[in-house]
Parts: structure tokens; sequence; C-alpha cells
């Protein structure tokens, strides 16, 4: 058998489908990198794509999060689902490097043929950082792999970002991180589908899946006990007016050191997509992320065709006029649009 | 708009667990501007090599410690060959002593690094193995 041939779109494309994974790991890099091989390439697996189950694990750094995915990952193996891991690391904002050390402890996972781990740094935009992930998702679940798990580190825009991507959202926690006020500032509690309180052997993990409850007003009888003003007071909650029918997202205690209550998690996760697919919010959710892709990549279209139409020089006198109050930038843009005439504005 | 960067895999192949001097060169290689994968101890040349081949890197760096130098670096070769990454640039750091330095040479080792190296040496070396300007 002749060497695939791994230069040209049409050669990446067929090795891998045969299940090439050097062509796999290229296909991704020019991807990163945003060479002209990527377009086609995209285009070229678009239509092999949206088989996978994609899973998005997220919390503050520290709470575990590589240590969990190595567990899930392993409980998936043992059920012979393959799972590709998509582990993401800030690029240092002063260096452009970045040091990606998730792989240290997914070493249980080496030598299967039946895992892919890729690490990516996050490098430019955030914006940017959620559809590099979307696109090396779809290469992953074009190439086969039934589960695509997405780590991502720390919370925030990103990582709301990201969640557009996945089908089920995973928030992982941790006993003495902060309390539930950190938890609502970070914004993690809606866009989490399950949770999972790990290093659930640490002193303050009901406390954390408590706060978790309560946040959610899930678990909480009708009356309650809560402190106020240093007294025990009894509180009647009103009646839940949720859907009966809407997700309500479980919460998991895991000690992923030891692979503890990991079983457990996966099988929310399972549920979580049992639910999608039968309640139909799957579709829902694949409109919506086509319909937000559609509109952020004519967003990037357009403006690297009005900068590619304009002179150098008009954006710098522009810039300049801004700068100095000369001129006001809603007025900068009109012009710069006009003088291009790319759009009618 | 194209950005390429610079992947470097470090990883520490044998069982000796000193990782300090493996972690020092990781973040000089950050500093400098490459995306560096660090992949812990204790690894065999077969999790380096597949490691090497997910990550797509351009450099492996293989940190030894042990003194197992001249069995561990033909066999991380060998592993690489067996993925079809013989053409990766392979650096090697750590205690090796200077009659060894020319045999790993001719091993195919395109660089060898031995203690009292600054890491701008090695920024430099990886600049002009892979033809790049330095940063």
């Amino acid at each position: 058998m002749s060497s695939p041939d791994l230069e040209t779109v049409d050669g990446l494309l067929a090795a891998v489908e045969n299940g090439n994974r050097r062509a796999l790991a290229r296909i991704i890099s020019h991807i990163e990198n945003g060479t002209e091989l990527a377009r086609p390439l995209l285009a070229g697996l678009y239509a092999r794509g949206g088989r996978a189950h994609i899973i998005g694990v997220t919390g503050a750094p520290g709470t575990g999060k590589s240590t969990l995915v190595n567990a899930m990952t392993q409980i998936y193996r043992q059920r012979g689902i393959t799972v590709g891991v998509i582990a993401v690391d800030p690029t240092s904002p002063f260096s452009g490097g970045a040091l990606l050390g998730d792989r240290v402890r997914m070493r249980d996972l080496a030598g299967d043929p039946g895992v892919f781990i890729r690490s990516m740094a996050t490098r430019g935009s955030l914006g940017g950082l959620a559809q590099a992930t979307a696109d090396v998702a779809l290469v992953l679940d074009a190439a086969g792999f039934q589960r695509i798990i997405i780590e991502t580190v720390g919370v925030g825009q990103s990582e709301v970002e990201i969640a557009s991507t996945a089908h089920t959202t995973v928030v992982v926690e941790a006993p003495g991180l902060g309390d539930e006020v950190q938890a609502i500032k970070a914004g993690i509690l809606e866009i989490a589908d399950v949770f999972a309180v790990n290093k659930a052997d640490r002193e303050g993990a009901d406390r954390t899946v408590m706060a978790l409850k309560m946040m959610l007003s899930l678990g909480v009888p009708e009356k309650f006990q809560v402190m106020h003003h240093g007294r025990m007071l009894p509180v009647t909650m009103p009646a839940s007016d949720k859907d009966p029918e809407a997700w309500t997202p479980p919460i998991f205690k895991t000690i992923a050191t030891q692979s503890k209550g990991v079983t457990e998690l996966v099988d929310g996760i399972e549920a979580h997509r049992l639910y999608l697919e039968q309640s139909g919010a799957r579709l829902l959710r694949e409109r919506l992320r086509a319909a937000t892709e559609l509109r952020m990549l004519l967003r990037d279209a357009l403006l690297n065709r009005v900068l590619d139409n304009a002179a150098t020089e008009s954006i710098d006198a522009l810039v300049e006029a801004v700068a100095n109050r000369e001129l006001d930038p809603y007025t900068a843009v009109n012009r710069l649009i006009a003088e291009t005439g790319c759009i009618d504005s | 708009m194209t950005t390429r960067k610079v992947r470097v895999l470090v990883a520490k192949p044998g069982l000796d667990g000193h990782d300090r001097g493996a972690k020092v060169v990781a973040r000089a290689l950050r500093d400098a501007g490459f995306e560096v994968i660090y992949t812990g101890i204790r690894q065999t040349p077969d999790m380096i090599a597949e490691a090497a081949l997910q990550e797509d890197v351009d450099v492996v760096g293989l940190s030894i410690l042990s003194g197992a130098h001249m069995a561990l670096v033909p066999a991380v070769q060998k592993a690489l060959k067996k993925v079809g990454l013989e053409d990766v640039v392979l650096l090697v750091g750590g205690i090796i002593p200077d009659e060894d330095v020319e045999a790993l040479h001719k091993m195919g080792v395109q660089g060898v690094f031995g203690p009292g190296t600054s890491t701008q040496e090695i920024v430099d070396f990886i600049h002009q193995q892979l033809g790049l300007e330095p940063a």
C-alpha cells in the first residue's frame, strides 16, 4: 500500500476516512493555523459531521477537570464508545506561547486507538476560539469519534461561547473555591446541563452541593430552614412554576482521582443526551448553533472584505481623526463602508 | 489569516522522576512564543510517539536524567518512525556525558543540551532547525 498523500485536501480527506490518525492531526493543525487548506477541508468534512455527542467540561482552574475527563473517557471506553478530547489551555498574552499540560492527567488513555487527545491553545480572540474549537470538534466528529469532550479552562465569556458548541455542558465545581455568589458571577449556572462537585472527599463538599441546589432551587422541600440574622427560620418556597418537562441539571459528587462517582456522572450526561434527542431539543440547539455560526462567519467575512478593500492610508487617517476627537467612530465606520463600496450603507 | 505556531512536545521517558529541568525548559519555550505540550514523567516511547502524532508537533524534546539515554533515545526514535514521524526535530536534554553526545548526533538527534545550557540557546536552536526568523 502506498503511503497516503497528506499534503493535499483530497489526500487528507481520504486518509482520515481510512482512520489515518496522522491525517487527523494534520487537518486539525491546518484549521488551527487557518491555512489555505482549512476551508476546503472543513467543507469536505461537514457532511460527515453531526453524529457525535459533544460534551463541554468547564470550571475554575484547579477543580480537577483534566482528571475528570480522564476518568470519564475511561468509562466511555469500557462501554466501547470512542472518545475525542480537545483540551484547551490559555495562550500567554505576553509571549503568544502556551504551556499545554492537560495530557499529564490523561496518561491512562495512552495507547488506546479509540481515543484521540488534542491540546489547543486559546491563541487569538474569544469568539475566534469558539469557532476554532467547533471546527476541531467537527474534524473529530467526522473522523468517527462518538463522544467529543471539550475541556476549557476557567469560566467566563469564552466558556459560554464554547458551551454553545457542546450538546451537554458539565460544570465542575470543587469545595472551598468560593461561595455560591462566585458561581452566579461567573454565569456558569446558566450554561450547566450537569454539575460535578469534584474532590468530594474534601471538607465542604456537601455545602457546595447544597449551595448549587439552592441556586437551582431544586431538591428543596417546600419548607426548609435557613439562617437569617443568626437564627434558624422556616421558609416556604413558592410552588415551582417550571415546565415539568424541562431538564433539571443533576449534581454529581465525584472523586476523579479514584474514579468515584464518575460512572454516575457519565450516566447523567447520557441521560441528558437522550433527553435532547427525545424532546427535540437537540434539533433546536443545532439550528441555533447554525444560526450563530453563520452570523459570526458572515461578520468575519464582511470585516475582512472591508479591510481588504480599504486603503491603509484612509484607515490610518480615520483612526487618527477618531483619536483626535475630530470625528466620531460611528461616522468613521460609515465612511469606511461607503468608501470601499462593499455594502450599501 | 495564517498564524503558524511552533509546537513542541516536552516529555520525560524512562523512570527518573526529576522533572524540574523539563519544566524550566517548557516554560522558557512558552515564553519564546512556542506552544509546548508537556506530558509529564515516566512516559514510554510509544506514549511519546502517540502524543507527538496527535499533537502534530514540529519538535520533540526529551529530558533524561537517568543515564539511560543510549537505550531510551533509539527506542523513542523507533516509536516515532513507527507512526511516521521520523522527520520531527529531536532534542535531548539532561546529564549526557561528552562521549555520548557525538553518538547521539550520529543516531540522528539534532540537538543535545547538557547542564549549563541557557534556555535561549535551545530557543535559537529550534528557530534555526525550523528555518524560522528568531522572534
